[in-house]
């Protein structure tokens, strides 16, 4: 396999077991962009500490399925329950699970007028109610973690793609978010920059974080991942453990795809 | 380093040559000239057709105004002393209009002996701006304050009232004492912006004092009921019950309340002061007042129509593009008149409702129309990854708008918001039209109704211009300012 960033270091898997208790679950899920049907009839379960990597060709529907977790976007069928609580339109519920689960993007997003710190800062004191000093202490022990604690001061615009994804990373650490989301980190970034946030992210697998990660990334998936779900127009195709999804893919149009992504 | 050197090949440049200089038709103030002016035969002509312009209209107009005369008690007067000093056929500027007339332009018909009273409105009206403006202490701020402390000392002591003067004195007193502790300096003089407008208020038109603190506190027990009812029934609720408690009280509780408290304290000199009529006002303290209240008030309504606009509740949606759409599409002078005059009619009768208020109602209510598109401008123009990333976040609605999003729509907005300020500032010379004598052509026309005065033209017309062009001059470089401090993304 000719992966460009193949994970080559030793991966410490010993805070990286799967408990019984349900973080997510979705049953009979259905969404609809107008009459476009985005998401069909999607059942899946994650549970504490799973690490899952969702891939499948591009508008096959899987950024809008992590986007749902977070009610990003609503679904209109079906039930989503995060942490015990159901996701319905009821917007005090909709706050509780969004102050739970950090959402890490594309795009980076982090706010341009605020500086790093304050990027850090803004939702624990807004959100959480944490004291400031106390805020900017977690924020500082995130921003070392992501290995940035130097650029605190400075304002995202001044940073390089990379450090801001770590910046944005270390920002949904700050609320100490049960559930991380990733809309595929590092589909923005040069590829010597894609390397660091993937340390970032394997670092948080080795620490037993729930994670569902939108990537294209499949040395990641190789190495953190338990599951793979590979999704096609709309639907979960095939999921799989990672050995099984890569070695041995079952439908064709997983075939096609791995084919496509590994063949180059 | 040194090693590369050591292997270099011999065919490779180890020092520079000298610089040499470019050629003399290609540097400095020759180029510059070829570029631009003369860069081609039809620029040539237009560059010198450009100049001869310029020197006719210097050639007649430098004479006109250095003859100007400051000296005189009217234009008969003027014309006779620069008859006598340049000549027969000499032209001259008759200043003296603007100096014998000063009092007229700056205060119209406010009483002389009170004139004490706007200046120090003045003078407070900047120490409430500072924190506003300026975040922090910077050299501008001291420029400013210095401008602010001559302009009061001159008016003051040219009036022989020095009532100012003391006030002067004690808050530069006070400054320097913050200012030498390093204190958080001007931001922590935020709670005086927010009772000036009543004390503004007071100072203007005086009377009790209890009307304006009355007044005042019905924004207190309105931001009690909102916190009150947003804590059990949430925030939408809350802001309803505080609007409306608001209005209870101001409609119900504030007209009695006040003449109970002036029944108490008579007409006894802390919270009395001299009663002064709307139709004494003119000239720029009516400008002004009418100016900085809109641009004050027209800010906040703005956001809240924009933010309106962009609403999901179809409701508020409509009534916020109604408004807008209809503001935008009637000419001010409308509004004014239906503020002079349709107003009373739908008052309940008995109800005197005073014109200064309802101009600068209706100014205001123009004022943040353009603003709100001017804003909804701002919001559009923010990616939606930053809404994102707030609601993501666990922001709520306000915020996220107040943190993530107002912050840099507002941002973006600073250039369209500022010139609908001064557009604003220039606009209330429009209050003509209902009988109050703005400086431009109220207070003109009736200097020139004078006998002294009769045929004077460019002189006052030149000076009122020149008062509006500081003005407006100073907002448009303090937008500059904010814009410079506030770059921020080097993308």
């Amino acid at each position: 396999m000719s992966d460009p960033h193949a994970i080559t270091r030793e991966i410490d898997r010993s805070h990286m077991q799967v408990s019984d208790e349900v973080a997510i679950q979705i049953t009979g899920m259905n969404k609809w962009y107008g009459a476009f049907h985005v998401l069909r009839d999607i059942n899946m379960t994650v549970n504490r500490g799973e690490r899952i990597v969702i891939c499948g060709p591009s508008g096959s529907g899987k950024s809008t399925l992590i986007r749902c977790i977070n009610r990003l976007e609503e679904h209109q069928q079906g039930q989503i329950v995060v942490d015990g609580i159901e996701l319905t339109n009821d917007l005090k519920n909709i706050d509780k699970v969004r102050s739970e689960v950090g959402m890490v993007f594309q795009h980076f997003n982090l706010f341009p007028h605020l500086t790093i710190l304050e990027n850090c800062t803004l939702a624990p004191i807004w959100v959480r109610k944490v004291p400031k000093k106390e805020a900017e202490a977690t924020a500082m022990h995130f921003l070392e973690k992501v290995k940035i604690p130097e650029q605190a001061n400075k304002y995202p615009g001044q940073l390089s793609g990379g450090q801001q994804q770590r910046v944005a990373i270390a920002r949904s650490l700050c609320m100490k978010p049960r559930i991380m989301l990733f809309d595929e980190p590092t589909s923005a970034l040069d590829p010597e920059m894609i390397k660091e946030v993937l340390d970032t992210m394997i670092e948080l697998a080795e620490e037993g974080m729930t994670m569902l990660c939108v990537t294209h990334e499949m040395g990641f998936a190789q190495a953190v991942a338990n599951r793979v779900i590979f999704m096609d127009q709309g639907q979960i195709v095939e999921q799989n453990e990672p050995k099984e999804f890569f070695n041995n893919p079952q439908s064709d149009r997983t075939k096609l795809f791995l084919s496509q992504i590994l063949g180059h | 380093m040194s090693d590369l050197h050591a292997n270099a090949a011999s065919y490779v440049r180890n020092e520079m040559l000298p610089p040499s200089d470019p050629p003399a038709m290609q540097t400095g103030a020759i180029k510059w000239l070829r570029e631009n002016l003369f860069s081609g035969w039809l620029n040539t002509i237009l560059t010198i057709l450009g100049f001869a312009a310029i020197f006719f209209l210097l050639k007649e107009f430098t004479p006109w105004f250095l003859h100007g005369v400051w000296k005189a008690n009217s234009l008969g007067e003027c014309r006779e002393i620069i008859a006598a000093t340049w000549g027969e056929d000499a032209h001259g500027a008759c200043w003296a209009v603007i100096r014998e007339r000063w009092n007229q332009f700056m205060f119209g018909f406010y009483p002389r002996e009170l004139y004490w009273r706007p200046i120090l409105a003045l003078l407070l009206l900047m120490v409430a701006l500072a924190p506003i403006l300026f975040s922090e202490r910077s050299n501008k701020l001291w420029i400013a304050g210095g401008v602010v402390a001559a302009l009061v000392l001159w008016l003051s002591v040219s009036y022989g009232q020095f009532l100012p003067v003391g006030i002067l004195v004690v808050i530069a007193a006070v400054t320097a004492l913050l200012g030498s502790r390093g204190a958080q300096w001007p931001s922590n003089l935020i709670w005086f912006s927010g009772l000036f407008p009543g004390l503004a208020f007071w100072l203007l038109w005086g009377g009790t004092v209890w009307l304006p603190v009355v007044a005042m506190l019905g924004f207190v027990v309105g931001w009690i009921a909102f916190r009150f009812a947003s804590t059990v029934m949430g925030a939408i609720v809350g802001a309803g019950a505080g609007v409306v408690a608001a209005f209870l009280w101001w409609y119900f509780v504030a007209g009695p309340l006040v003449d109970a408290l002036t029944q108490i304290t008579g007409r006894t000199q802390p919270f009395w002061l001299r009663g002064v009529d709307s139709d004494e006002f003119g000239g720029f303290v009516l400008a002004f007042t009418i100016g900085i209240a809109g641009i004050a008030i027209s800010l906040p309504m703005g956001i809240i129509l924009a933010l309106g606009r962009r609403s999901d509740m179809p409701l508020v949606k409509g009534l916020c593009v109604g408004f807008i759409e209809f503001i935008r599409g009637v000419p001010l002078i409308t509004l004014l008149f239906v503020a002079s005059l349709l107003l009373n009619y739908f008052l309940p009768p008995g109800t005197n409702f005073d014109i200064i208020l309802r101009v600068i109602i209706m100014v205001t209510l123009f004022s943040a129309a353009y603003i709100a598109e001017v804003i909804r401008g701002g919001l559009a123009a923010l990616p939606r990854g930053q809404y994102e990333a707030a609601d993501a976040l666990g922001l709520d609605y306000w915020k996220a708008q107040r943190l993530i999003i107002m912050p840099q729509a507002l941002k973006i907005s600073i250039p369209g918001i500022v010139s609908s300020f001064i557009g604003l500032f220039k606009d209330t010379t429009l209050v003509v039209f209902v009988a109050l004598l703005d400086p431009l052509k109220g207070i003109t026309d009736a200097v020139r109704a004078s006998i002294e005065w009769k045929g004077v033209y460019w002189e006052p017309y030149i000076f009122v211009g020149a008062i509006f062009f500081i003005v407006c001059f100073s907002m448009s470089r303090y937008s500059m300012y904010l814009e410079n401090k506030l770059k921020r993304e080097h993308r």
